[in-house]
């Protein structure tokens, strides 16, 4: 299955009234509801003063509503519509039946309640924080974060506090990668660290060099991933981390591409000090169109008394308990983070054990390799493992990844890393049969032979053609009422 | 086993069956998968990490197993987090697997109908707080506010450090509230309140020109409603300072709109609607004036055209954002709770205008009803404080409020102990039902 023609043909679902596509909620009824003070008992129970005036927002029947969420649902395109190898984002296929267990009433218990009420809910966090120890490790993991970017902020805000407390708070840059994830950088920043950029070498990892430049007595750490976005392992971290220790460092691990080393290779046992877990990522927790995922932080002992409050301990014998680290950093969270997403990733690992853990990542790697020898794209760096990045030459990245929507595939993400030109950085993920990767090369290989006219007007086979997002930018309308003032 | 997809040993999620992985192999030139990974031997991990693997109703029976070991307790608990009761039309089209499995929308083409849902909540958060711009969610309560702090010190041009959040604030908002400006100059100040309401006075008199934010919650966690926002307003806009206000979509249907009470950022928790209790899980909203538009922290849809001219959505303004701007970014924001969203949005919609400004009267119907007939019993005081109440009120209990509590969980009932002698109880998630027994068993344990 090599042509084009053999490909799915894809058309995504369309509703289309008065011209528009599906009408928003506002266009099919505004209600306003007055609000005043009621003399006769049934209406404001609150003083004029304490209140608005009214309120107006769409008042529609139940069944007019599951017919417009059912329509949006329908003009979107997820991991259960087809393939989705968005690289760095690792959109696997979520089993159905995390979804339930996290659905229990059981687990829906408000964050306040007694530690005594909630023993099952603790002992769930207990041997969740315990599983994901195993997994990276590492030797204490608080699951407070309510995302990755989460996760890294409390990495940085525990550098701080463990550095402050050595009498080392001088430290005061965070060195990381220019391929990272941008939110390294921001998180950093965030924590009010320089960030100090440090370039890579010809083969797409760190360069040594750069790096002993970049050390010095003012590092406080230095944030990697590994594999890194290019999908290559860091061969050299032993070195590395022993440069970052040596000037007192701490080596912080970018849990998002976890997934390529499940069970092969662990952070703690490389020498990291500090990581987070991507658990929508690595695990499961559908993506929810953005969110909610879920940063869970695992450290090393020594920085153990610094992670975020409360976290979970027991006495041994069944009963839980929650606890303030020595010098905790306190809350990252009003509450406990996202807990439906841990009892899905709880379930998840629970479900694979050790075995599918591991098998895991060797059909993760074993996907991406098979697709990258498929594409007719030059690849320029190897060897790589979960992900690749391919270059798209002459034709626009940007480009490319639209049109191919109208092969019925997800485009990977496109432009980063900026070390490989016109980047295509392609995650196939585990989940993949061979004819879907099949059927993906084949797409790509496609819009490789297409024209750059063709590519520049796609996608036809979509929702919406192609949308203006510059204007979008130049002039934000940003709710129905700014819309609703532009046509009065 | 050729051609069979069972999966005695390995993930039962890759699909690949014993001859495709063959061919794979073949293809990709190596005899095993061991030949790709490029693990120096040194760090290679050799060892088991003691989990095994189970069927999926076998881990289905682990986790109700787990979690049956809660106890089953009506909770009359609030503070800043509600159990209310979420329609059956959320679960059944949130949980439509386009919503659930769908990421970011990088490729709004393909996204037109998240965009849409996102771009209908906000339009639901602009209509609520009356201020133009709200983004498409934060994490929670207590890190908006966070991220408003973060707001105020990038757009005040004047300078200044000092943020101010009454000593009411719960500690879980003041601690992530601590953790996020300790990269910044600022600090976090409380100025007083008084009988459960912004001690007026007081806040001027600890007012300065150095003061970039003040931060007033309304609701109040105790419960109670405030009465003099609009002046704090004024007292922020005198030293330049944004005005920062804390609310939720449930009490913004009937209470002061923001805007008019001169508020520059709202945030809070939006997850009032739309969740269950789910142990603190949130929906971070966070709205603002127009003026900070290129600063505002997070994800925003805007609406535009596609090459046929029919409106369509799309993310937009991303040059603020961490995967573009990087250390310069508005936020590090990046997964957010976008699902969450979904879901509150479609919860609003169910209630309607009406069904809003209902649920939010019951909750102050209701909160000085109960409190009444607590007052009623020996040896309780309700409400401590003599102001108007959304949802919960403070207690006062002559035995210890521990003691008393303890003996309410005994008899499935629970409830906060704020003080030595108080107790905080909260109708928002109660049916009248769990409420009468709820008052039957008080009146049992406070004798």
């Amino acid at each position: 299955m090599t042509d084009a023609d053999d490909n799915v043909r894809y058309d995504q679902a369309r509703y289309v009234e008065n011209g528009q596509y599906e009408p928003l909620l506002s266009e099919k009824d505004l209600t306003r509801v007055e609000i005043d003070e009621g003399d006769d008992g049934d209406d404001s129970p609150l003083p004029d003063d304490l209140t608005r005036d009214s309120l107006e927002l769409p008042e529609l029947s139940e069944p007019e509503l599951v017919r417009h969420y059912t329509r949006l649902s329908q003009m979107i395109y997820g991991i259960d519509s087809g393939p989705y190898p968005l690289g760095s984002c690792t959109m696997k296929y979520n089993p159905k039946f995390t979804e339930d267990v996290a659905a229990v009433p059981d687990g829906a218990v408000h964050p306040d309640r007694s530690e005594e009420s909630v023993q099952g809910t603790l002992e769930l966090l207990y041997r969740l924080q315990d599983y994901l120890g195993r997994i990276g490790g590492m030797d204490a993991v608080t699951l407070q974060p309510p995302a990755g970017a989460a996760g890294e902020f409390v990495g940085i805000r525990v550098a701080a506090a463990y550095h402050e407390h050595n009498g080392e708070g001088h430290r005061d840059e965070v060195i990381v990668p220019e391929s990272a994830h941008g939110t390294n950088f921001a998180s950093a920043a965030l924590g009010g660290y320089e960030v100090v950029s440090l370039p890579s070498d010809d083969e797409g990892r760190v360069d040594l060099e750069a790096l002993e430049a970049a050390l010095s007595e003012n590092t406080a750490a230095l944030m990697l991933t590994n594999p890194n976005t290019l999908g290559l392992f860091e061969r050299d971290i032993e070195e590395i981390a022993e440069m970052v220790h040596d000037v007192g460092g701490l080596l912080y691990y970018d849990g998002a591409n976890l997934n390529a080393l499940l069970g092969r290779a662990r952070p703690g046992d490389m020498g990291f000090d500090v990581m987070h877990y991507n658990v929508h990522k690595t695990f499961a927790t559908p993506h929810g169109g953005g969110g909610p995922g879920a940063g869970p932080v695992g450290v090393v002992d020594e920085l153990a008394p610094f992670l975020p409050s409360p976290r979970v301990r027991t006495d041994g014998d069944a009963s839980y308990e929650l606890f303030e680290p020595e010098h905790t950093i306190g809350k990252v969270h009003g509450f406990h983070g996202n807990w439906l997403v841990l009892v899905k990733t709880f379930a998840y690992i629970a479900r694979l054990g050790d075995e599918g853990l591991t098998d895991a990542s060797a059909k993760a790697v074993l996907n991406a390799n098979y697709l990258a020898s498929r594409i007719e794209y030059d690849v320029p760096y190897e060897p790589f493992h979960h992900e690749f990045v391919a270059s798209a030459g002459d034709q626009d990245a940007a480009d490319v990844a639209k049109r191919m929507l109208d092969y019925g595939v997800h485009p990977p993400t496109t432009k980063w890393p900026e070390i490989v030109p016109e980047a295509l950085m392609t995650e196939p993920t585990e989940v993949e049969s061979k004819d879907t990767l099949d059927r993906l090369a084949a797409a790509f290989n496609a819009v490789a032979a297409e024209e750059d006219a063709t590519l520049e007007d796609a996608p036809e086979r979509t929702t919406a053609r192609r949308i203006d997002q510059t204007s979008a930018a130049r002039s934000p309308r940003l709710s129905w009422q700014t819309l609703s003032d532009e046509e009065e | 086993m050729t051609g069979s997809h069972s999966h005695a040993t390995g993930s039962p999620y890759a699909p690949h069956t014993e001859d495709e992985r063959a061919a794979m192999l073949e293809a990709v030139g190596v005899e095993a998968v061991e030949e790709l990974f490029d693990i120096p031997e040194a760090v290679e991990f050799d060892g088991e990490f003691g989990i095994d693997a189970r069927t999926e109703r076998e881990t289905r029976e682990l986790v109700r197993s787990l979690l049956e070991r809660n106890d089953d307790l009506t909770e009359l608990l609030g503070r800043g987090h509600y159990g209310y009761y979420v329609p059956s039309l959320v679960d059944h089209l949130a949980d439509r697997s386009e919503f659930l499995t769908s990421y970011t929308q990088y490729q709004p083409e393909v996204s037109q109908g998240f965009l849409q849902a996102l771009f209908e909540y906000q339009s639901l958060l602009v209509e609520l707080t009356g201020l133009e711009i709200a983004n498409c969610s934060m994490y929670d309560a207590a890190t908006a506010l966070g991220e408003a702090a973060t707001l105020a010190d990038r757009v005040r041009s004047t300078g200044g450090t000092r943020v101010l959040v009454p000593d009411l604030l719960r500690e879980g908002r003041r601690s992530t509230l601590e953790n996020y400006v300790a990269g910044t100059d600022l600090v976090v100040e409380e100025y007083p309140t008084e009988d459960g309401g912004v001690d007026l006075a007081a806040l001027e008199d600890g007012v300065d020109e150095d003061v970039v934010m003040i931060y007033a919650e309304n609701p109040t966690v105790r419960g109670t409603i405030e009465e003099r926002l609009a002046e704090i307003g004024d007292l922020a806009d005198d030293a330049g300072a944004l005005f920062t206000l804390g609310s939720d979509p449930i009490a913004l249907s009937l209470l002061e709109r923001p805007v008019d009470v001169g508020a520059d950022v709202v945030v809070g928790d939006a997850s009032v609607l739309g969740l269950p209790t789910s142990y603190g899980m949130g929906l971070g909203l966070f709205a603002c004036r127009e003026d900070y538009l290129r600063q505002v922290p997070g994800r925003l849809v805007g609406a535009s055209e596609d090459a046929t001219d029919r409106r369509a959505y799309t993310l937009t303004l991303q040059t603020r954002e961490q995967h573009i701007r990087r250390e310069r970014a508005t936020s590090n924001i990046c997964t957010n709770q976008a699902w969450v969203a979904l879901r509150t949005a479609m919860h609003a919609a169910t209630l309607g205008p009406s069904g809003m400004v209902d649920l939010a009267k019951r909750g102050v119907e209701r909160a000085e009803g109960l409190a009444e007939r607590v007052d009623d019993l020996v040896g309780i005081k309700a409400p401590v404080h003599d102001r108007h109440h959304l949802r919960e009120f403070v207690a006062r209990v002559d035995q210890p409020a521990r003691a008393i509590a303890a003996d309410l969980e005994d008899r499935g009932y629970a409830v906060h102990v704020v003080g030595d002698h108080e107790l905080q109880i909260c109708v928002a998630g109660a049916t009248d039902e769990q409420i009468d027994g709820f008052v039957e068993a008080l009146s049992e344990v406070v004798r």
